[in-house]
């Protein structure tokens, strides 16, 4: 558990001291440049502004992507990590959970002046954090196993992009889906999509590194 | 393939000195031992913790040294500061660890193997880019670890001053 808590805060910090506002900063940006492309429309904005939200929440996931897991195989902290008998999903597991922590609650405080900039309504707001609250962990775990995925590639973080975007469908949909509907039906969706990549997120990425070092 | 008919058995105090040209499997071979990579056929048996030092430094690059060094020392329950004396990086601790030279980075890798307590080291070409003094402190950090009753395994071109090391020569896999 101490071991958990060392790899966990050893990729905030350095998340947190390189750069963990560059998704805030895109979401935020979307949020702002949104209105100038659509025109003034506030009836508009306010039945289309929850869906862009989340569409610039998992854009915003996709940023940080090339960075999560590349520069640890590249200087061999894997490799001393294995040594030490640490597991790869252990370590895989501690990277979503940091990555998580890094953009996902950042992302829950921009949403509130987002919200404001698409003229959506409290009610709604009030969705989108829950979704957010729910699905940004789905993101974080897409986020690693496809870094994990592609560890060793040229132009991984492209490709990572490219592998993650078709499987955050389901998040897309029932993220967006739960602002329009008033039963709890796409909530529960939504979590039931986190919660599976969340689960084989560890399994599969600890594969893709152990493969890797070959 | 890389090699074949290997046997080697070392007792606490032993070194050996692994040998042979460029791209033979000496790193390889150091992996093997560590459990990075599965034998083919075949099978290694150890007793007491492992310390792998290979060519990747490991540490985080904006971090100072000693900070740096101390995520490792954590996980295994060492101590940074006298490993840094014994390399003489104690001056450069609280400098970042991107900017060190290639021999200080040689040195800082075997401070964070030593730094782990452990009683078996793989040193891979432990002597790269070190001017003759700190050749001398390297040597002098070897014996000692041999003399508590440690063992070191050193893959290296160059001559290394380990007396009484096994010699290991690899010859390429037919």
């Amino acid at each position: 558990m101490k071991l958990f808590s060392a790899l966990i805060l050893r990729d905030l910090r350095s998340a947190l001291s390189g750069g963990a506002w560059l998704p805030v900063a895109f979401f935020l940006l979307v949020a702002i440049l949104f209105p100038f492309g659509v025109g003034p429309d506030g009836a508009l904005l306010t039945r289309t502004g929850g869906g862009v939200l989340w569409v610039a929440a998992l854009l915003a996931a996709l940023l940080p992507v090339d960075r999560l897991i590349a520069p640890d195989a590249e200087t061999g902290v894997f490799d001393q990590l294995a040594v030490r008998g640490v597991s790869e999903e252990l370590i895989v597991a501690a990277k979503f959970i940091a990555h998580w922590f890094s953009f996902g609650p950042l992302l829950m405080l921009a949403a509130i002046p987002a919200a404001g900039l698409l003229r959506l309504e409290g009610t709604t707001l009030v969705k989108l954090e829950i979704g957010l609250l729910i699905g940004t962990p789905g993101l974080a775990a897409l986020g690693v196993m496809a870094a994990c995925l592609t560890l060793g590639l040229r132009r991984a973080g492209s490709l990572a992009g490219l592998l993650m975007l078709p499987l955050a469908v389901p998040l897309l949909i029932f993220g967006a889906g739960s602002l329009a509907l008033v039963s709890g039906s796409a909530l529960s969706l939504l979590g039931a999509a986190s919660l599976f990549l969340c689960a084989i997120t560890p399994f599969a990425g600890g594969a893709a590194i152990r493969s890797a070092r070959e | 393939m890389l090699f074949k008919g290997l046997s080697l058995t070392l007792q606490g105090g032993d070194a050996a000195y692994v040998a042979g040209p460029n791209g033979v499997g000496k790193s390889s071979l150091l992996r093997l031992i560590a459990g990075l990579l599965e034998p083919f056929a075949g099978s290694v048996a150890l007793s007491g913790r492992v310390a792998l030092a290979d060519q990747e430094l490991a540490l985080d690059a904006r971090l100072p040294l000693a900070k740096a060094l101390g995520f490792w020392a954590g996980l295994d329950g060492g101590t940074v500061d006298a490993a840094l004396a014994a390399v003489a990086l104690d001056h450069l601790a609280a400098v970042p660890v991107r900017i060190l030279s290639t021999g200080q980075r040689k040195r800082a890798v075997l401070a964070r193997t030593m730094a782990s307590g452990a009683d078996i080291w793989l040193l891979d070409e432990p002597g790269n880019g070190l001017d003759t003094a700190s050749l001398g402190r390297l040597n002098a950090v070897m014996a000692a670890h041999r003399a508590k009753g440690g063992i070191i395994i050193a893959a290296s071109h160059q001559p290394l001053d380990l007396p009484g090391a096994v010699g290991v020569a690899i010859d390429a896999a037919q």
